[in-house]
């Protein structure tokens, strides 16, 4: 099924797209515009920008000319129509859900997510008015029954953090089709170098780019990529892109952007309100993260596959859960859909639980206990003690996030060095 | 020719080209797209005559609206068209009799027997495209509102 249309190729994309060099200074790399506001040509141009008439900067909360590079990368890397840059992941996941929902609305969301975004969905949306319904995406039947009248979209994660649980795709973005509603896809894990849900049918994507996409642990941000193919107007449910918008004088956003209507709305009305827009440095760090993800996926994978492999031997480890793995429940369908690799991010239980869970941890020379994913360096956590430690223990199992369970982030050390050190950690926990 | 897709060298031959376009379904109301293309147009340098039998008379973005295409004084290089796929039948026809070499549809206006013939008489045609997005795209503006303008190059380009 997937389609690739654009005539280049993904290495190619992820030095190019959206830089060209600088028209006026010629710099080839893109400068860091580190402004807050631009100076109007005249009274008449500063209007039509405000109107929205043409395009340009006015203030750096809407629009920034570095953090619009980093759109139309990331956006041409996931073969999107566009893409709004946001202060972190959990601020992309709030704006999608800002444009789409209205207080009493709800909308369906995978229960395998991250432990972060259960909680963001579960109670701080839910003083916005909005309802999220858990599911399991894996119950196709249920994810349909659970769909309902006031429901604006379907959400899922794939790879699922911690769990690395793969979601079929292809069935659910039908359901959420049937149902007129946008299937919305967080790809964190997967990147567009493994997957690119967008061809596999999902609308919307986003990605928390602290991750891989920068690539470093050094920038914290998020994006919402818009496919451009869903139609806003064919129903009354989403009024912020098809009814007039009374702030721009009754402009209706879908009729008049056409495809480009969410990508247009994210800025000029997400952004202005939500307030939650990329610094300009972040976006030059993710800029240059981009440029070397397809070579640091490839590594970052060959590496997870090897200290899966290694794990599922090893005595002290009572399962592994990475789809790469043939006795994951999601090997055929990391196959289908991810066929570079199943990511690098990924569970095992150890044996002695809770206890022997944070020796492990404690015990890393090499692999850092932090609490992020995508790093060059090899992350190690428990999360029950930490990132999923305010979800309840049913909540924590039904993640993938129980109380023997450790995730890793392999990265992109020398091979044999995470693996000795994991050794190492292992039996220093069992002794 | 198939109308599904453009090159990018065909769109940018069009409007590198062309300086005069009428454009039919203009609107005097500023929240409307067509006078967000009509300025957007202006102010790139292109001069835009509208025409709409309604607003007939009155000057939109200082432009005096003429009723019909034929009514349009002086040379018309491109008919931009802001009517529904039917209608911009008999619009092309009236395109190919003003003698205009382009004749444009607007995003989601698709008329193929009115292309046939607009092609069959020597005039250029795009269908189901914005010439203001397409502008943007192709001079280096539409990324800057984190569309993907699918261009990618490593030349200094000149911005607008
Ligand atoms: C899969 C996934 N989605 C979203 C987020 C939230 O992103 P951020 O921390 O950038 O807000 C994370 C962060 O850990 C994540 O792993």
């Amino acid at each position: 099924m997937p389609s690739p249309k654009n005539p280049y190729g993904i290495e190619t994309l992820a030095v190019h797209a959206g830089a060209s060099p600088d028209p006026t200074t010629g710099a080839r790399t893109t400068p860091i515009y580190q402004t807050t506001s631009y100076v109007f040509e005249d009274a008449d141009q500063a209007s039509s920008l405000f109107n929205l008439q043409s395009y340009g900067y006015v203030y750096t909360r809407i629009g920034n000319p570095t953090v619009s590079v980093l759109e139309e990368r990331i956006a041409a890397l996931e073969g999107g129509r566009g893409a709004i840059a946001t202060a972190s992941g959990h601020a992309a996941q709030m704006l999608a859900m800002f444009t789409l929902l209205s207080p009493g609305d709800e909308f369906v969301a995978a229960r395998r997510l991250y432990g972060g975004s259960i909680t963001q969905f579960t109670r701080t949306f839910r003083k916005f008015g909005w309802n999220c319904v858990l599911v399991d995406p894996d119950d196709l039947e249920a994810l349909r029954a659970a769909v309902g009248p006031k429901c604006k979209a379907i959400f899922v994660e794939s790879p699922a953090n911690p769990g690395g649980a793969i979601v079929d795709l292809e069935p659910v973005a039908d359901i959420a089709h049937d149902a007129g509603v946008p299937l919305i896809v967080d790809s964190t894990m997967a990147t567009p170098c493994l997957c690119r849900p967008l061809e596999w049918g999902a609308d919307l994507v986003v990605h928390s780019t602290t991750k891989f996409l920068s690539g470093h642990g050094n920038a914290l941000g998020g994006i919402l990529v818009d496919s451009g193919r869903f139609d806003w107007s064919a129903t009354d449910r989403f009024p912020s892109l098809s009814q007039p918008e009374a702030a721009y004088h009754g402009l209706r956003f879908h009729e008049t952007f056409g495809d480009l209507a969410l990508t247009v709305h994210g800025h000029a009305v997400g952004l202005r309100d939500l307030g939650a827009a990329m610094a300009p440095m972040n976006a030059f760090l993710t800029i240059t993260g981009c440029e070397t993800l397809p070579l640091r996926m490839e590594r970052h994978v060959q590496n997870a596959q090897a200290v899966a492999e290694f794990l599922e031997r090893h005595s002290s480890v009572s399962r592994v859960s990475y789809a790469g793995l043939p006795s994951s429940p999601y090997y055929e369908r990391a196959r289908k859909y991810m066929p570079k690799g199943a990511g690098a991010v990924f569970t095992f239980g150890v044996r002695g639980g809770y206890e022997a869970g944070l020796k492990v941890v404690e015990a890393c020379e090499i692999l850092s206990h932090l609490a992020n994913i995508g790093d060059t360096r090899s992350l190690i956590l428990h999360p029950a003690s930490t990132t999923h430690r305010q979800l309840t223990e049913e909540q924590q199992i039904a993640a993938g996030a129980g109380p023997d369970v450790i995730r890793l982030s392999v990265g992109i050390e020398s091979v044999d060095d995470i693996i000795r050190d994991l050794d190492q950690a292992l039996a220093a926990a069992a002794s | 020719m198939l109308h599904h897709s453009y090159s990018d060298a065909y769109i940018r031959d069009i409007l590198r080209s062309v300086r005069t376009i009428a454009m039919v379904g203009a609107s005097p109301h500023w929240n409307r797209p067509s006078y967000f293309v009509m300025k957007y147009l202006q102010a790139k340098g292109f001069t835009v005559i509208p025409v709409n039998p309604v607003a007939a008379g009155q000057e939109i973005l200082g432009e005096q609206t003429y009723a019909t295409l034929a009514e349009v004084p002086g040379k018309v290089d491109m008919v931009d068209i802001f009517r529904n796929s039917e209608a911009a039948g008999p619009i092309t026809d009236e395109a190919i009799e003003k003698a205009a070499r382009v004749v444009w549809m607007q995003i989601g206006v698709r008329n193929d027997a009115a292309a046939a013939r607009a092609e069959e008489a020597g005039l250029k045609v795009v269908m189901n495209r914005c010439p203001k997005i397409e502008y943007a795209r192709l001079f280096g503006e539409l990324g800057w509102s984190g569309a993907n303008s699918g261009v990618i190059s490593s030349r200094r380009r000149r911005i607008g």
